[in-house]
């Protein structure tokens, strides 16, 4: 009955495929879940600690809008000293409520009705349907195993038209694990200037990198003044819960999505605010010691992963950053999603089907190694005890 | 980028019972490397021994602990080494440290019962020549240990799908 208050466009953007599925697996009890997206470890104690401290005396109040200035400090430290990219800490950085938000507000302050965004398909859920809610129209480019699952200058230039205003690059890329190498961002970056685009680069798991160069894409030549970079504490500090994310881009962009940010949402919570002040400068004093051993911890758990896909026959593009592998499930001759119910019915693995990432997703599987080794290891056999009666 | 070696001890400490060949798959080496790097790590004494962490409590083994603060008198050419080697080679002693501050010597001992390890100090530790004082610490609760948490269940909070 209340549907009639319910805009049309919110009503036509789909609900979440892998809402659909988490719905199927919250009823399985004991089932091991390869199906999740966020890290394995709890924050790390010193960043939890800071945060009780500033209860305990009492911060519970607003913060300024773009965040606490000794937060934004930081994290031009950490962008300068890791990444090489140097943004302005009073104009040129806004603290959002996870990454998330931040996505939303560039797609928001960016778009025109009707403006086109390409995107890389799979890719994360959320884009496409913000590009729709922001009154745009979301552009998918599929995306192969052969090629990496690499978005190519080629093929953003071929999808490219008048209506084009951005470009999202998710690099690391969530569900497959993909990197972009220097010189396609460099051809990117290139077609970026031609064509006028905004690019909106979310590089969330860039610390999640495991082999080739950690790229920020503000950093190539020319491209500050047309790049919005996304980040955030999730996946390098395992702090999903706090959600806390930041952007980063020229003021002009800034302080309308600080506009919006401030109308809609005021400020991020101070205690997480407080905790990412923590993470990142006990962590530029102790060289990144948090951080590089998750790295470390997540890469060895990725090659066992990859190896036991490649024994049980299923063929799996190297991934070589987040913490996904998206192995390809054609031969079996099931659909992701039949493969997935299946799989989590008749042996209580839960993966989330690829195409919950987009139309090019199907036919693959995410499966997450920030899993415990031994519940993965026995995943694995689960699997392979799976694949041999199909 | 880290050594081989500094890669397997990561992940020896962390599970000692890794086999050898997912060793090898997850520092992508090959096997006869990593077999020879833990020859050698054996060999150099860097790995000295495999051995679980235990939750005694969780057993029905009788034992008691204690940490003895030990205070002795150094030798000449010697130092602390000499008495530290003659109290470190009675079989209820498990652990042996020399310290900086108000005693010399931590000493961790375990002993059936009680009764065993107050006669292990006043019969055989105390006596030592160059032992000038001791002062016993029962051990009550055991927390946490070589990094383990022993106390609580730790569950995994995570929703099980997310994207």
């Amino acid at each position: 009955m209340s549907e009639r208050f319910v805009s049309p466009r919110v009503a036509q953007v789909p609900p979440s495929g892998i809402r659909r599925f988490f719905d199927i697996a919250g009823t399985m009890k004991d089932a091991i879940s390869l199906g999740v997206g966020e890290p394995d470890f709890v924050t790390p104690y010193h960043i939890r600690s800071a945060a009780i401290d500033s209860l305990l005396d009492g911060e519970t109040q607003y913060t300024p809008n773009r965040g606490l200035l000794s937060l934004r400090k930081e994290i031009s430290e950490y962008l300068r000293l890791r990444f090489g990219v140097s943004y302005d800490p009073e104009k040129e950085i806004l603290v959002t409520v996870g990454a998330s938000e931040a996505i939303d507000l560039a797609l928001r302050v960016s778009l025109r009705p009707g403006d086109e965004v390409i995107l890389p398909d799979p890719g994360y859920v959320s884009y496409a349907p913000c590009v729709t809610l922001a009154g745009g129209t979301p552009v998918p480019v599929p995306t192969r195993a052969e090629d990496e699952f690499r978005i190519t200058a080629a093929e953003i230039d071929a999808a490219a038209t008048p209506r084009t205003r951005a470009l999202i690059l998710p690099y690391p890329n969530n569900p497959t694990g993909a990197v972009m190498t220097r010189d396609e961002l460099v051809k990117i970056a290139k077609v970026a200037r031609d064509r006028d685009l905004l690019v909106i680069s979310d590089e969330i798991y860039a610390e999640l990198t495991y082999d080739g160069e950690k790229i920020a894409f503000s950093s190539l030549p020319g491209m500050m003044e047309r790049t919005v970079l996304i980040n955030g504490f999730s996946k390098a500090f395992a702090m999903t819960g706090w959600r806390l994310g930041y952007a980063c881009g020229p003021e002009a962009i800034l302080s309308q999505m600080n506009k919006i940010h401030q109308y809609a949402i005021m400020c991020a919570p101070r205690q997480a605010q407080v905790a990412g002040v923590q993470a990142l400068k006990k962590n530029r004093e102790n060289g990144y010691e948090d951080v590089e051993t998750m790295r470390r911890s997540y890469d060895r758990r990725r090659r066992v992963m990859l190896d036991a896909f490649r024994k049980m026959g299923l063929s799996c593009f190297e991934p070589r950053g987040a913490f996904y592998c998206f192995p390809s499930i054609r031969e079996t001759g099931l659909t992701s999603e039949e493969f997935c119910t299946r799989l989590l019915k008749e042996h209580k693995v839960v993966c989330v089907p690829g195409d919950a990432f987009g139309a090019s997703g199907q036919g693959h599987i995410r499966c997450c190694y920030a899993t415990d080794m031994h519940k993965m290891l026995e995943a694995f056999s689960r699997m392979e005890q799976f694949i041999r009666t199909l | 980028m880290q050594s081989l070696k500094a890669q397997i001890l990561e992940i020896l400490s962390e599970d000692c019972r890794t086999p050898l060949e997912r060793i090898a798959v997850m520092t992508g080496a090959e096997m006869e490397k990593v077999a020879q790097a833990i020859d050698e790590l054996e060999r150099d004494r860097v790995i000295l021994q495999y051995s679980p962490v235990i939750n005694w409590d969780r057993t029905d083994r009788e034992r008691v602990e204690a940490m003895i603060e030990v205070r002795v008198t150094p030798q000449r050419d010697m130092g602390f080494d000499a008495i530290a080697g003659r109290i470190y080679r009675f079989q209820e002693v498990k652990s042996v440290f020399l310290m900086s501050g108000s005693y010399d010597l931590l000493v961790l001992v375990e002993a059936r019962t009680l009764k065993e390890l107050a006669l292990f100090v006043s019969e055989k530790l105390s006596p030592l020549e160059s032992v000038t004082g001791t002062s016993t610490s029962f051990v009550l609760k055991r927390y946490k240990q070589d990094g383990v948490i022993f106390v609580g269940e730790s569950t995994d909070k995570r929703l099980a799908v997310s994207p």
